[in-house]
């Protein structure tokens, strides 16, 4: 008994255990269960049961409730189907005038808002990408094919790769220094002479389309957040579920709101990089001493001046780094809307990958890696740069970067000019180098996966076998084994036990929306997959970075690589493990291991760092070894920080779990996967991604609110 | 007194959801305990006064006492609760936005605790600020700025990010800052405190001088007792956002209103507050050649008349002689007088 007093905690966790175990003998398994592969699919089977809701036919299979909870919710894919297309087919008809057969035509007003939001997209992303690569679109924009045809010279001519790597070196110099300048110059070079230029200024075009719009609604919801409460009770649940949202679930109400292409991907780019830019645009606001906001009210500011002069520019840093966010997002979202139809280097990628010609997928994904880095490492500069006063300045200093590119421009017109008279015949190289006319590697490197695999095929498939038979097959059974209502017991107990009954609240109704869907099945194995991951990356994350931690070099080293991977969309961390272990769950599993390691290194190294050095010299001093110091000091302080570090481990391989569908697993990934090509799949693809959004968000309060508590005891902020 | 350039009535500032509420029911008794356990925190607790033109009042009290809330109040950075505030006649609470914001722009400036400054602009810039909201064509504001440097002696550093300058020169830009726009009526909330002694020292002499200059309607809050002596014309102490006592540095130590501003002046070195007249004889008796102004702080002249044996005359302003005093009661008040005093 007096044990029970003494550790609470310990003896009401293993109580939970107990019954979550005791639930899990004493529900067996129906005979007839077998893993569901057609659970509310479109297949009729004669085991299923149907019920009707709002006259839909919803088919399932039915069980035991306490095995699994019937899927009461498996009518809200198809409800939002059908509301979809109500809304854009049938919603509020109205009178349009229409240019081209210059007559009223009547449309649904959705309908309508929807094609002249595409059509003014296009011609944004259009304009942009003709100015980078030339090309006759924006004028006929203006005028009509027509006009083309009488004047053949009126197109856009396109800049030579020539300035626009100039530009983005002299920018990158401007921005940080030689050494970024350097980078980018390479970078730039890299990307033309391996013929990679067209689908880069693709992807640019695309980003320099959908970064300064996320920008400014990010800015703007985060200032309207900011200035209302209501505003940000509002936002504040979708901000939520869009953080742990898989990035490409939202891909699909796209295709039914906007279509396939271009413009469809970046107005569904901005859902996904809007809400970063409002949380860091919120957070520099608040932090902003309220003894300068008042500063700025006595000085007479009315509203609007106090917002632009006072708030924005004190809150500048956290604003760049929202914009730095955006940028990432929106290169990340370039590349996975190849799936939307959308252009450039993505749909290369993609394009290498469906033909397994891994040796050009390397290629695009270095050039997306690459670029990846130069657009983080400049947005970065940009907002830890300090403004410096230039009023004292002559015209010459302040206008140097200004000149410099004024000169390579006209530079490399002149060159791209002269190179019209060399290269006579085929390309102009100093123009544009065109795609697969550049240098190639392709074949060393599929060579190489060649190689790899003859030489070491016996010990790959040795090592996948072992994998797939031992380890992730049982641990799959496991998972399926659980009763549904022992899973729920388990998970509302945990949150009980953490948070109180709020938290219990919360994640009782998070995992009873997954339950109540048809895909609980999937949903397990989606998250056994992820556990799988979690586990191996955190014991990986935690000793490299309680290794690194060390030595301060090896830390900030260590800080680096991590920032370096980061940077890369998660989809390019498919080609390596797809050129090594081919198209299996292994494959996809070390993708997420590879992926989600990076957070876990970086929090275990974060955490033992902001240990405070006081503290350190104490214990130095108390005669403690370094061992102990470790174990009894850094560990206890530093855990908090780490656990965010696991919730950022568990969204990362959550977020890779589902893209590995692309290499094919049975997961809610694959699913998703489909919805995509399914002409009615809006309802399913945003159902499955709010599933795998609230997974996250289970683990996500459970870790938040433990991390809150355990901060307040151990009295850090 | 001339007219009373800021007047307060029964103000009253109280946080909490329910405040206005709560504060109706009370009836004008406020009582901090009951409305601690509503949940409701009183951060300025029914005050009334007034500062006349050119008069610089100091507002002391401890940490939360409430003395930035009634300057908030005054500012109306934050809304009184209930009360009524005048400024220069005009009703504070009734103006609306316009209104407010003409005010600020002409009438108040505003130094802060921890000086406030934009951080993305320059020293000049910062103090041009003000002006530019108000609409003045830069070079105009900027020259006029440049003035300001040269008056908190910053020139030299115009060009400066707030970030390269020290404790001491931030705070002078805030001062220059608050002083850019000419205002009438200057807020001070604990100005100097973050600065080491001697700055503060340095930059308490210069306000004075300032002031000498400028002779503005001041409101100042400091901790510091010293501070409070060598700046004020009247004190108020504040103690749980109520107003204990607002008088002369003079009156304050001699006859404290409560226990709690006795215990507050109890270690205040009487010298430095009482002027000769507080301390002097009535009678006049035998004395020295020496004579004493009876407005001179103690400090001041207490050693001239520690060289005497005799008595020593005391005169007013029309070189009259209202009393005297003896060597021995200036020992007295220095050395013996604090504790057998109070
Ligand atoms: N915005 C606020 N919300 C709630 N309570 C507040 C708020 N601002 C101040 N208070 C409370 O009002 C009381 C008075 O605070 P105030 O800042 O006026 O004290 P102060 O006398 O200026 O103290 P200090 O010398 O530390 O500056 C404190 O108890 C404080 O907790
Ligand atoms: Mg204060």
């Amino acid at each position: 008994m007096d044990i029970i007093k003494k550790y609470p905690k310990v003896f009401q966790w293993l109580f939970l255990l107990a019954v979550f175990f005791a639930l899990c003998f004493a529900i067996d398994v129906p005979e007839t269960y077998k893993f569901i592969r057609g659970q509310a699919e479109f297949v009729k089977d004669p085991n299923q049961s149907t019920f009707v809701f709002l006259g839909k036919e919803v088919r399932y299979y039915a069980f035991d409730v306490f095995w699994r909870l019937p899927p009461l919710l498996g009518w809200l894919p198809i409800w939002i189907n059908d509301s979809l297309f109500f809304l854009m087919n049938e919603w509020m008809p109205m009178e349009f005038w229409n240019e081209d057969t210059q007559e009223f035509k009547t449309r649904p007003l959705l309908l309508q808002i929807s094609r002249n939001l595409t059509a003014f997209m296009t011609f944004l992303i259009e304009l942009i990408r003709e100015i980078l690569l030339g090309g006759l679109e924006t004028i006929v924009a203006f005028t009509s094919w027509d006009f083309i045809d009488a004047y053949p010279w009126a197109e856009l001519p396109g800049l030579p790769w020539t300035i626009v790597a100039a530009g983005f070196a002299i920018l990158s110099y401007k921005l940080s220094g030689k050494g970024l300048a350097i980078f980018a110059g390479l970078t730039m070079v890299y990307i033309s002479i391996f013929g990679q230029w067209k689908p880069s200024m693709q992807t640019l075009s695309f980003i320099l389309v959908a970064a300064p719009l996320s920008f400014a609604f990010g800015l703007g919801l985060g200032i309207a957040a900011f200035k209302s409460k209501r505003v940000e009770k509002a936002l504040y649940p979708i901000l939520l579920v869009m953080q742990t949202m898989p990035q490409y679930a939202v891909l699909v109400p796209a295709l039914v709101l906007f279509g396939v292409g271009d413009h469809a991907a970046v107005i569904i780019t901005m859902v996904v990089a809007v809400p970063p830019m409002i949380l860091l645009t919120l957070l520099g606001l608040r932090a902003i001493p309220p003894e300068v906001i008042e500063a700025g009210r006595m000085s007479g500011c009315t509203n609007w001046q106090l917002m632009f002069k006072v708030l924005i520019p004190t809150a500048r840093r956290d604003i760049l780094i929202g914009v730095n966010q955006v940028i990432m997002v929106c290169f990340s979202m370039a590349v996975i809307s190849a799936f939307i139809g959308a252009k450039g280097l993505g749909f290369n990628l993609l394009l290498a990958l469906n033909q397994l010609n891994i040796g050009l997928a390397l290629e695009a994904g270095l050039c997306i890696s690459l670029i990846a880095i130069l657009l983080d490492k400049m947005s970065l500069a940009w907002a830890n740069k300090q403004i410096d006063y230039f009023g004292n300045l002559t015209f010459y200093q302040r206008n140097k970067n200004l000149i410099f590119f004024g000169g390579a421009f006209i530079i490399g017109i002149l060159l791209a000019y002269a190179g019209s008279f060399y290269f006579k015949e085929g390309f102009n190289y100093l123009f544009e180098v065109p795609h697969n006319k550049g240098i190639s590697t392709a074949d060393f490197w599929n060579k190489g996966v060649d190689w790899i695999f003859e030489t070491f095929f016996v010990y790959i498939k040795a090592f996948n076998t072992w994998l797939i038979q031992d380890v992730l097959q049982p641990m799959r059974a496991l998972y399926l084994r659980m009763p549904a209502v022992a899973t729920l017991v388990l998970v509302v107990g945990a949150g009980y036990l953490i948070g109180g009954i709020r938290s219990a609240l919360v994640v009782c109704a998070l995992t009873l929306f997954i339950a109540l869907s048809p895909w609980w099945d999937r949903a397990l194995v989606t998250t056994y997959m992820a556990t799988f991951g979690v586990i191996i990356s955190c014991i990986i994350g935690f000793t490299v970075g309680t290794l690194c931690f060390q030595n301060k070099n090896s830390a900030k080293f260590m800080l680096g690589v991590c920032d370096i991977f980061q940077t890369f969309p998660s989809f390019v961390y498919l080609i390596p493990v797809m050129m090594l272990f081919g198209i299996t769950d292994t494959s996809v599993l070390i993708a997420v291991i590879v992926y989600a390691t990076i957070p876990a290194t970086r929090y275990t190294i974060e955490g033992l760092r902001s240990v405070p050095a006081g503290l350190h010299d104490a214990a130095t001093m108390s005669g403690v070894n370094k061992f102990q110091r470790l174990t009894k000091i850094e560990f206890p302080l530093a855990f908090p920080h780490m656990m965010l570090g696991l919730n950022q481990t568990i969204v990362f391989a959550l977020f890779m779990v589902i893209i590995g569908a692309f290499i094919g697993t049975e997961d809610l990934g694959q699913y998703i996967l489909k919805a995509l090509s399914d002409k009615n799949g809006a309802g399913i693809g945003l159902t499955l991604g709010i599933c795998v959004a609230f997974i996250g968000l289970i683990f996500d309060n459970l870790i938040r609110t433990y991390v809150g508590k355990r901060k307040k005891h151990l009295g850090i902020d | 007194m001339s007219e009373a350039v800021i007047k307060c009535e029964n103000v009253y500032k109280i946080f909490g959801t329910n405040a206005q509420k709560m504060l109706q029911e009370a009836n004008g008794n406020v009582d901090a305990k009951t409305f601690q356990e509503n949940g409701c925190i009183v951060g300025v607790n029914d005050a009334s006064f007034e500062v006349s033109k050119g008069e610089m009042l100091v507002v002391m009290g401890l940490s939360g006492s409430g003395k930035s809330t009634l300057l908030r109040c005054i500012s109306r950075l934050t809304d009184a609760t209930g009360g009524k505030i005048f400024i220069e006649g005009q009703d504070l609470l009734k103006l609306n936005n316009k209104e407010l914001i003409n005010l600020r722009r002409n009438k108040m400036g505003m130094v802060f605790q921890s000086f406030a400054l934009l951080p993305h602009k320059t020293v000049v810039e910062n103090i041009a600020f003000p002006l530019q909201i108000k609409g003045i064509k830069t070079e105009d504001s900027i020259s006029k700025a440049m003035d300001m440097v040269k008056l908190v002696g910053l020139d030299g550093r115009e060009n400066y990010f707030p970030r390269e300058l020290s404790g001491g020169q931030q705070q002078r830009v805030g001062i220059a800052r608050s002083l850019a726009v000419e205002p009438d009526i200057w807020f001070l909330d604990e100005p100097f405190s973050a600065l080491d002694p001697l700055i503060r020292k340095e930059m308490q002499d210069e306000f004075l001088r300032l002031q000498e200059k400028l002779q503005k309607t001041i409101m100042f809050i400091t901790h510091d007792f010293d501070e409070a002596l060598k700046l004020a014309d009247r004190i108020a102490i504040m103690k749980d956002g109520i107003i204990e006592q607002l008088d002369t540095p003079a009156n304050i130590v001699l006859n404290p209103a409560t226990e709690y501003v006795k215990k507050f002046t109890e270690e205040v070195p009487r010298e430095k507050v009482l002027t000769i007249e507080d301390v002097m004889d009535k009678t006049n008796s035998e004395s020295s050649d020496l004579k004493v102004l009876k407005d001179e702080i103690i400090e001041n002249v207490a050693e001239k008349i520690l060289t005497q044996e005799k008595s020593v005359s005391v005169i007013d302003q029309d070189n009259k002689i209202v009393g005297s005093i003896n060597p021995s009661k200036i020992i007295q008040t220095v050395f013996g007088g604090r504790k057998s005093n109070s």
